[in-house]
């Protein structure tokens, strides 16, 4: 089933006191079915990034069609549906995980993950007892469990950002570049909860920024110089 | 559309002075910022047009003398609209009627029943000289309570949710500091349970810590209580925490609405390019 096509995509910024208009990137085209795992790899500045925020519009896109299967809504285009069916789409369908964590002051852990929950109207107990399995799954030490993340290692809250937007069980989940910043060990943990998103059925779109990460992992890759898809992420030259 | 909106406000336009010549045409108007300099008016808020969704928090921000205070101010009836148009669908007998041209009397029965309204200075929100107690209970007897004892524990409840030990009940917020003012304030306006809540830089002037408090509370309320706000703040954080939805405003017009993230990630309009960049 098609879960998400994107039609000769394209994204401009207007800079408003140079008085210029950039053209971030133009001419995408890529599709991926349910439960695949597409990643996407280029240089820094090629327009990786821009092109998931523009999926999950926190980007206005300016060209070209993005089409998610919807649960709700069926087949929609991202890039002009309402705001308000946006905001839908985020709380119960499509989840975004970057390597910020962007939270409410003085909020533990615990409670970021429960609210997440309480949002999409979930009881306080099935809030409770899915965010410790969320923690537990994700592997944030109990210590850390009712502490504020401001003092996070950037390892610790990416796993925390992890569960925040998994626990919500997405259909579609966006990773903006995940792993940077992470040293090996963290690397391979976030692999690893990688594959197991994918074994529950999750659409994955990741943004990498090392190619030997995704190996093995990706079902598809997207390579921005080319503007192809490359079945295989063995196979993708580094440019 | 999948959902009907709670609050729709049309065209709400609200002018101090005349207006002349130069400036009486709103689509070719003469103005320095919000003033025309030929005959001194002040467009204040100019064909102002949004939606307010049930349960969502509706940012609205832009520098000071934008016209977002005399839009919340004309929206809770404290100044007189020079003309436009607000509909509150909440099953009730006024319902699709446009509520600037309702009674004053029926007016009113919106501010007790379906309006609770949070001033930047709670000054203007409580009676510095009665008990915070008191001050809840105004609002009760407004919305129609008669029952003391009910009133009472209502009061109570309520100051125990926003953080105001017991203790202090009966004391005058004069006699409080200011984020527990402004925290008597959500408690008095949280008080007829009503369904449109409005917010006016609730947290200016509070400290980082209070301020937590405050948007904590403010959340919650959305979370468990499902109320629709609309937030007014010059402070793009506390706009980045709360609002899904964010209005930017300049000189009393509406020059960008998108979702809260797009609006600080991706600018469209010049002023709030220059409004993103300045954020620390």
């Amino acid at each position: 089933m098609r879960m998400l096509e994107i039609g000769d995509f394209g994204k401009r910024f207007t800079i408003h006191h140079l008085g210029q208009t950039m053209h971030a990137v133009e001419h995408i085209d890529f599709s991926l079915d349910k439960g695949e795992f597409i990643g996407i790899v280029g240089k820094s500045g090629s327009g990786k990034s821009t092109i998931l925020k523009s999926i999950y519009r926190t980007y206005l896109p300016d060209e070209g069609k993005i089409i998610y299967n919807s649960e709700r809504f069926g087949d929609i285009d991202l890039s002009t549906a309402a705001e308000r069916q946006i905001i839908y789409l985020r709380k119960y369908e499509i989840g975004y995980v970057s390597q910020f964590l962007n939270v409410m002051p003085r909020t533990t852990s615990r409670q970021l993950v429960e609210q997440a929950l309480l949002e999409m109207g979930e009881s306080e107990e099935v809030a409770k007892a899915e965010a410790e399995k969320a923690l537990i799954h994700f592997e944030l030490d109990p210590k850390l469990w009712d502490t504020y993340p401001n003092t996070f290692s950037g390892g610790e809250k990416l796993r925390l950002n992890i569960a925040i937007a998994t626990v919500k069980k997405p259909r579609l989940l966006l990773l903006d570049e995940p792993t940077a910043s992470l040293d090996h060990q963290s690397k391979i943990k976030v692999r690893e909860i990688i594959e197991k998103l994918k074994a529950n059925g999750t659409t994955l779109v990741g943004v990498f920024h090392d190619i030997e990460f995704m190996e093995g992992l990706c079902d598809k890759v997207y390579d921005m110089k080319t503007r192809q898809l490359v079945m295989q992420a063995g196979v993708v030259s580094e440019s | 559309m999948y959902e009907e909106p709670i609050l729709q406000v049309r065209n709400l336009h609200k002018q101090f002075g005349p207006g002349c010549v130069q400036c009486s045409s709103s689509s070719d108007r003469h103005l320095e910022k919000n003033y025309c300099p030929n005959c001194g008016t002040v467009y204040a808020c100019q064909n102002l047009s949004f939606d307010l969704y049930p349960g969502e928090i509706l940012g609205i921000v832009g520098e000071s003398g934008s016209g977002k205070s005399t839009m919340m101010q004309c929206l809770y009836f404290d100044a007189e609209v020079t003309s436009g148009e607000a509909y509150i669908a909440d099953g009730h007998e006024t319902a699709y009627e446009n509520v600037f041209e309702l009674s004053s009397q029926q007016q009113r029965f919106i501010r007790n029943h379906k309006y609770g309204m949070v001033y930047q200075n709670p000054v203007h929100g409580l009676k510095m000289n009665f008990s915070s107690v008191g001050n809840i209970a105004e609002k009760l007897i407004a919305a129609g309570n008669r029952n003391v004892a009910d009133m009472e524990s209502t009061s109570k409840t309520l100051l125990e949710s926003v953080h105001i030990p017991l203790f202090r009940m009966k004391e005058a917020p004069k006699n409080f500091s200011g984020g527990m003012q402004q925290r008597v304030q959500i408690a008095k306006a949280l008080s007829n349970n009503p369904p449109i809540l409005f917010l006016d830089e609730v947290t200016t002037g509070l400290d980082l810590s209070v301020q937590a408090n405050v948007l904590d509370l403010i959340k919650k309320i959305q979370r468990e209580l499902g109320i629709s706000m609309i937030v007014v703040s010059h402070d793009l954080a506390v706009i980045r925490m709360l609002a899904d939805r964010t209005i930017v405003m300049l000189n009393g017009r509406i020059i960008e609405e998108g979702l809260t993230d797009q609006i600080l990630e991706d600018p469209q309009h010049a002023y709030t390019q220059q409004l993103v960049y300045s954020l620390l």
